[in-house]
């Protein structure tokens, strides 16, 4: 949808369904794993129909995830490799953090905080999938010590996942008018020169 | 299973405690086998089957006496069978143990486990599964040190020995121990389970074996399936029975300490989100560029109007 006939296309039907399809595998994993992580939140397995159907699940859910990541990182791998400018971005991210983005360099589709989150979930999900397939028993059998370690690398990279997406969603939400570009598309003009300039300039030819 | 009426000390993934007013004035119950008196007869695999209700299925002859090969969900209990030559006497001995829950007091399965209340201690010490609250994840499987529990395929539940907590439960001892023909398991309180070993050592000591002792290992809190062992020194000589038994730090890290942290990590993440957005208000775009981008939007659209016929 563009409100406005000048709004920017900043992602493709095709890109949005791709994120949102990780995004819901990424909320029942979240939800599901932690079931099976803390006693707290073991009625949890209650949404997918009791501890042996969550349990049944939460792996194939897995799967599906995992397609859909790599299909997204392939789309978004070249936009997100750190150069110069994100290095000075992320130098000053404590001046962005405190809301001041005045003087913050210029920044190109994504900014360095996007791009080390893109990187982050990447090596998140790389681990998470090799260590959840180790513990896969209903069809992987491995020696219990290597069981123990993936475990433990399961539970480590489930948790800096979650924390990156708690960073990743308040991210959106922090910075206004920015959903609307996973949602339908479209970001307007002012939204784009203001936090990517590098990328408005390229996309509008407006080099002011 | 939960047939049986015994006071539960302990549950699996729960944070309070169990109730607590009544436990065994008595102490708490151990099984001890004499590893030195076992003839490998099977007559307790045998009793554990009828009492149970279990029946394996034949599986194949491996060249040696284990029948079955190994524990499973039916065969909660195997003779494992070794040929040891000790080179100190010149003897060939056959060394027979059997195989089963320990029912340790510090049970690595219940720790890892996540299902609430699946796996219980009870207040006498034995360690049981209750299948009907069981997920099937193998989470036991992950924690024992003894490499015990089995998840049955046909189910997808977890099982060993019960200690047959329900004939505990009402006064006898175990089917295995009810049956031993040569009085090598013997079963009571954890207490007189040790003063018996006690005879036991002294007596093989008596008889040549200066290493002779009691496996009780201190790593899982003791146990309450003790052995008595010829060569207590070398626990590994009987079919590769743990020399030092403990909760592997992974799982520990795993199920212990990594808990509360990550706990913290999110929530300090969630909170510490809410908090930005209430204290430093949202990145908002600036009034000045909106103003610049409507001019803009105003003279695209004259511009588009004046090219109009």
């Amino acid at each position: 949808m563009r409100r406005n006939p000048r709004d920017l296309q900043r992602y493709t039907s095709g890109e949005r369904a791709n994120h949102w399809i990780v995004g819901i595998c990424f909320i029942l994993l979240a939800l599901s794993g932690l079931a099976f992580f803390h006693p707290a939140f073991f009625p949890l397995t209650q949404l997918f129909g009791g501890g042996p159907w969550t349990r049944i699940l939460h792996p194939y859910i897995g799967v599906v995830m995992f397609v859909f990541f790599v299909a997204m990182g392939l789309r978004f791998a070249s936009l997100n490799m750190i150069g110069q400018r994100d290095i000075e971005w992320l130098k000053n991210v404590d001046k962005m953090v405190d809301g001041d983005d005045h003087d913050m360099p210029e920044q190109g589709k994504y900014n360095g905080g996007q791009k080390l989150l893109f990187w982050g979930l990447v090596i998140g999900m790389l681990l998470i999938a090799v260590s959840g397939v180790m513990m896969w028993r209903t069809w992987v059998v491995l020696p219990v010590n290597m069981v123990r370690i993936a475990s433990v690398l399961h539970a480590v990279a489930a948790v800096w996942m979650i924390g990156l997406i708690i960073l990743h969603v308040y991210a959106a939400i922090w910075t206004r008018g920015t959903i609307r570009a996973m949602m339908y598309g479209t970001v307007t003009r002012a939204w784009a020169k203001q936090h990517h300039r590098g990328w408005y300039r390229k996309v509008t030819d407006d080099n002011s | 299973m939960s047939l049986q009426s015994l006071d539960i000390k302990r549950l699996s993934a729960t944070t309070t405690p169990a109730p607590q007013a009544r436990s065994p004035q008595s102490g708490e119950v151990a099984k001890l086998i004499d590893v030195s008196k076992c003839i490998g007869c099977k007559a307790c695999q045998t009793a554990c089957m009828e009492w149970n209700d279990l029946r394996q299925e034949p599986g194949v002859n491996l060249g040696v006496y284990d029948n079955p090969n190994d524990l499973t969900e039916n065969a909660w209990t195997v003779m494992r069978f070794t040929e040891y030559e000790n080179e100190a006497s010149g003897n060939l001995e056959w060394l027979i143990r059997k195989d089963g829950c320990m029912h340790c007091e510090d049970p690595g399965c219940l720790k890892a486990c996540p299902s609430p209340g699946a796996i219980v201690q009870y207040t006498n010490g034995i360690v049981d599964f209750h299948e009907e609250k069981c997920i099937g994840c193998g989470y036991c499987v992950t924690g024992c040190p003894f490499n015990v529990p089995r998840i049955s395929q046909k189910d997808n539940k977890a099982y060993k020995c019960t200690l047959c907590s329900d004939r505990v439960a009402v006064g006898q001892e175990p089917a295995c121990v009810k049956t031993c023909p040569t009085g090598a398991i013997v079963f009571g309180t954890k207490k007189a389970m040790k003063d018996h070993a006690e005879e036991r050592i002294a007596d093989l000591k008596e008889r040549g074996f200066d290493k002779a002792g009691l496996y009780d290992p201190a790593g899982v809190g003791g146990t309450h399936v003790m052995y008595v062992l010829h060569h207590a020194d070398k626990p590994s000589l009987y079919a590769s029975l743990p020399d030092e038994p403990k909760i592997s730090p992974l799982v520990s890290l795993w199920k212990g300490v990594s808990k509360p942290l990550a706990m913290a990590a999110l929530g300090a993440a969630a909170l510490g989100s809410l908090f930005h957005y209430i204290t430093k208000g949202p990145n908002d775009v600036s009034k000045e560029l909106e103003d610049e981008m409507d001019r803009q939007d105003r003279e695209a659209e004259a511009a588009s109007k004046e090219s109009q016929p």
